[in-house]
């Protein structure tokens, strides 16, 4: 490395940006346990998809890990009971979202006892078809723990039907701050091992690269030391990035694949699952466990034992910071990491499978810089995962030209955030890009809407001419019979006449 | 933990970036500080005067324009782009000029430059190239008087009060001795005599490629190796980028090394033109310009070669001596068709933007 790298090289990838990750010395302390809080709010909708419709009634004594909701429709997944205990209400309560929308939810009061129900485990999950650990997968409630929450066992069936040849396991967390996945490698890399390699059979993929970013040392090594039976899972160590977790940028840093633009990823022959659903894989498969607990990171400058944290799904963010004690007032509550995360409007609400951290931040966490102007200094294409020109697109917002933005290729923005991280003028760039990807959408609803409104005015319009069509036809044809009995009359009295 | 937490409304990402705009002004002022310091030893008192009173229009000018819109100008004049804009405005003037030149220069630079257009970030020219050259074209005789340097150090330099005299009054007869031409300058001039350069030359004061920069010459455009450090310091903290510097100057090297070579007579070396001039402070301060340069890669090294040869072709060619100003205005009016026609390749599409195609795996 010379002097001239400095200048005309960047290390690593051409993209992204490096925030300063926060991650330690959450990440470093041990792993602890919530003790089960005396209530539960399971929400319905923890997943993307159809939110879960209740199968327990009000009153109802029910054991860990029964079901509690069951999936509806194609894309959905059901939910069980993370401990055991009474069914106290079903009603809505605060959605884990910055508006504070209600939202259905069963509240579970524990009895204490943290008693299982019946578990099937399997003990060689190999010997299954493929169909039958989609079907368990499903059954256990499984989807995407690395924020997107997409039903994993659906996701199983695409990566069969379009072959692929590759797994991908995502242990790049690339997020400030949060060291759930970190931590789950470190304690428990052999069950993400069995996991990806149940998976693997699952979706018939010959070999797996976990990725995982380069700043988790004690990880990589855990997870080398529990793959190295293995031949065909390899351990790849990748540059510490923002967004390198993101499906996309860790596809083409592993493999060199680019996943074209409107294609899934499975279309280039590679899946991706994140390492904690691979370990809810393997508790599902080889312990008959459903997913009803996580690793919560604790984080952020208000906390007063930042660390990682296994909690019942359910389990409040108050619960938690109570747990972890805080050290102030916190300024901003996070739920999962600072560049995509979700503001929280208050901690009485819920931990859902999709929740990796929560992030109570102090005063100067939380400072918010005034926007300015854009000194269009270019920093926002420099970072863009995608190749975007942030600036371009968000003029073109600003000016009201949504199709314009268009034109930029919005609709290819994953909302990393790294624009408005690097952005010197601290233009909130991310919400320009919400804000016309909704209004977009809303648009498309509406044309779509106006659409079929016309179709229908249309066919009314059409189906009143054939009917005033009809009857004139009918009133001539009636006018015609009438006319020929009169002239058959008249003609009859012609000849009558006539002799 | 109370149940009325309201944040405000605010989106991802939460954690910013410790750069900020004012942040970037004051490394670049800071950059060329030590060329500008340089300057001030090396012309004396009347280039402080001259540099104080353009940056005090400058900063009048963006503040007067503020007013009448009805905004607050202080955090304007904060974010450090009008001190900046009349500080490379007062770097490229002849040193001992009269106030009004900087005056006008600055009010100039920051009015028509740069707020009419609608401020920071919306102005398609350079400003303080837009100032450089108005007063260039409205006053070539005032922008072309040139003195030897005379340090500070020098008991005949003028003192404090009498640099104020040079700079109120313009140039008094008792230092006229000192009025001197650039190297630029004075080898375009003997060659339109038909005086070749072996022969012009020799009676230039310092040699052209005299790396102090200890010569007449703007008031901070002749220490090309202060200039270039402040550009490296630049680089490293990556305000900017090498494309366009490294662009540029190449573009000024090639030609000139090939004209040089064919005809050494009637064309200056490579290092006349890279140390000479603009070309420095252009290369890594003006050209650099975010505003007005490309903001693709790609597109700052077409933009930076073009600055350069078309530097080269008017320094040459053309009917004044210096050419960067002009060439990098005449490459700001193309930067919104480069950024138009050079846009980065987006993330599973081609250049054009069509989606890749879906590549048919042998192996499956």
């Amino acid at each position: 490395m010379g002097i001239l790298d400095r200048f005309f090289k960047s290390h690593g990838p051409d993209w992204g940006v490096h925030p300063d990750d926060h991650k330690r010395p959450a990440a470093d302390a041990p792993l602890r346990t919530l003790p089960v809080p005396e209530k539960l709010y399971i929400p319905m909708q923890q997943h993307v998809g159809g939110p879960a419709r209740p199968v327990v009634l009000v009153g109802q004594a029910v054991l860990k890990g029964q079901l509690l909701a069951e999936a509806q429709g194609n894309i959905s997944a059901p939910i069980h009971a993370p401990t055991s205990g009474r069914v106290v209400a079903i009603g809505e309560i605060t959605a884990p979202h910055p508006s504070g929308l209600a939202q259905l939810a069963i509240t579970l009061a524990s009895d204490g006892n943290d008693t299982w129900g019946e578990r099937q485990p399997v003990v060689d999950p190999f010997s299954l078809s493929p169909a039958e650990i989609a079907k368990r997968t499903a059954a256990a409630g499984v989807v995407g723990l690395g924020g997107a929450t997409f039903p994993s066992a659906v996701k199983f069936n695409l990566g069969k039907r379009l072959k692929v040849s590759t797994l991908i396991v995502n242990g790049g967390e690339c997020e400030p701050y949060l060291s759930s996945d970190d931590c789950l490698m470190r304690y428990r890399a052999s069950e993400v091992v069995d996991g990806l390699r149940i998976i693997m059979h699952a979706i018939g993929a010959g070999d797996a690269l976990v990725g995982i970013e380069e700043n988790k040392p004690e990880a990589i090594a855990a997870m080398k030391l529990a793959a190295e039976p293995f031949g065909n899972v390899r351990i790849c160590p990748v540059p510490a990035r923002y967004p390198m977790g993101s499906d996309k940028q860790l596809i083409q840093t592993l493999t060199g694949k680019e996943v074209p633009a409107d294609a899934r990823a499975a279309e280039v022959g590679v899946l991706v699952h994140n390492v904690s659903t691979c370990a809810a894989v393997h508790r599902a498969l080889r312990l008959g466990e459903p997913l009803i607990e996580r690793i919560v990171t604790v984080n952020g400058g208000a906390v007063a034992t930042p660390g990682n944290v296994f909690a019942p799904l359910g389990a409040r963010v108050a619960d938690l910071l109570g747990f972890t004690g805080l050290t102030q007032e916190p300024a901003r509550l996070i739920l999962g990491g600072p560049m995509m995360g979700t503001l929280l409007p208050h901690a009485t609400i819920p931990i859902v499978k999709g929740a990796s951290g929560i992030l109570a931040f102090d005063a100067r966490e939380a400072r918010v810089p005034e926007a300015g102007a854009c000194i269009r200094c270019g920093s926002c294409t420099r970072a863009c995962p995608m190749g975007l020109l942030p600036l371009e697109m968000a003029n073109h917002i600003r000016a009201g030209d949504l199709e314009g933005a268009l034109r930029y290729e919005l609709s290819d923005c994953i909302a990393c955030g790294c624009c408005a991280y690097v952005c010197p003028a601290h233009i909130p760039l991310v919400q320009y890009f919400s804000h016309a990807k909704g209004e977009l959408s809303a648009r498309e609803r509406s044309k779509l809407r106006n659409a079929a409104t016309r179709r229908l005015v249309e066919q009314r319009l059409a189906r009143l001419e054939r009917e005033t069509r009809e009857k004139a036809a009918a009133a001539a044809k009636r006018k015609a019979e009438r006319d020929a009995a009169k002239a058959r009359a008249a003609g009859t009295s012609v000849t009558e006449a006539s002799p | 933990m109370s149940n009325t937490l309201r944040p405000p409304l605010v989106a991802a990402p939460y954690a910013v970036t410790p750069h900020n705009v004012s942040r970037v002004m004051l490394w670049v002022a800071a950059a060329l500080a030590p060329a500008t310091v340089f300057g001030f030893w090396l012309y004396g008192w009347p280039a402080v005067h001259l540099w104080l009173i353009t940056i005090g229009f400058s900063l009048f000018g963006e503040a007067l324009c503020l007013r009448l819109m009805q905004r607050a100008a202080i955090p304007v004049l904060l974010d450090g782009s009008a001190l900046l804009t009349g500080w490379l405005l007062a770097l490229s003037l002849p040193p001992w000029a009269p106030w009004w030149l900087g005056a006008f220069g600055g009010l100039f630079a920051t009015i028509i430059g740069k707020q009419v257009f609608g401020g920071l970030g919306q102005n398609l020219f350079n400003p303080a190239m837009v100032a450089r050259v108005a007063l260039l074209i409205s006053f070539p005789a005032a922008m072309t008087v040139w003195v030897a340097p005379l340090p500070l150090t020098n008991p005949a330099a003028p003192g404090f009060i009498d640099g104020l005299r040079i700079t109120m009054g313009g140039l008094p007869a008792a230092f006229d001795g000192v009025t001197s031409a650039t190297m630029l300058g004075h080898a375009k001039t003997e060659l339109s005599r038909g005086i070749d350069l072996a022969h012009s030359l020799v009676t230039v004061g310092a040699p052209a490629d005299d790396l102090s920069g200890a010569r007449a010459g703007s008031l901070g455009e002749t220490a090309s190796v202060l200039l270039a450090g402040g550009g490296l310091l630049l680089l490293v903290l990556r305000i900017i980028t090498w494309h366009i510097p490294v662009a540029m100057l190449t573009a000024i090297a090639i030609p000139a090394l090939i004209f040089h070579a064919i005809d050494p007579t009637r064309y200056l070396s490579t290092a006349s033109h890279l140390l000479s001039g603009g070309a420095m402070l252009g290369a890594f301060f003006i050209a650099t310009d975010y505003v007005t340069s490309p903001n693709t890669r790609l597109g700052q090294l077409l933009f930076g070669a073009g600055v350069g040869f078309l530097t080269y072709v008017i320094r040459t060619w053309g009917g004044y001596p210096e050419g960067v100003a002009f060439a990098v205005l005449l490459m700001n009016a193309l930067t919104p068709v480069i950024d138009r026609y050079l846009k980065p390749r987006i993330y599973g599409r081609d250049r054009r933007g069509k989606a890749l195609e879906i590549a048919e795996e042998s192996t499956s």
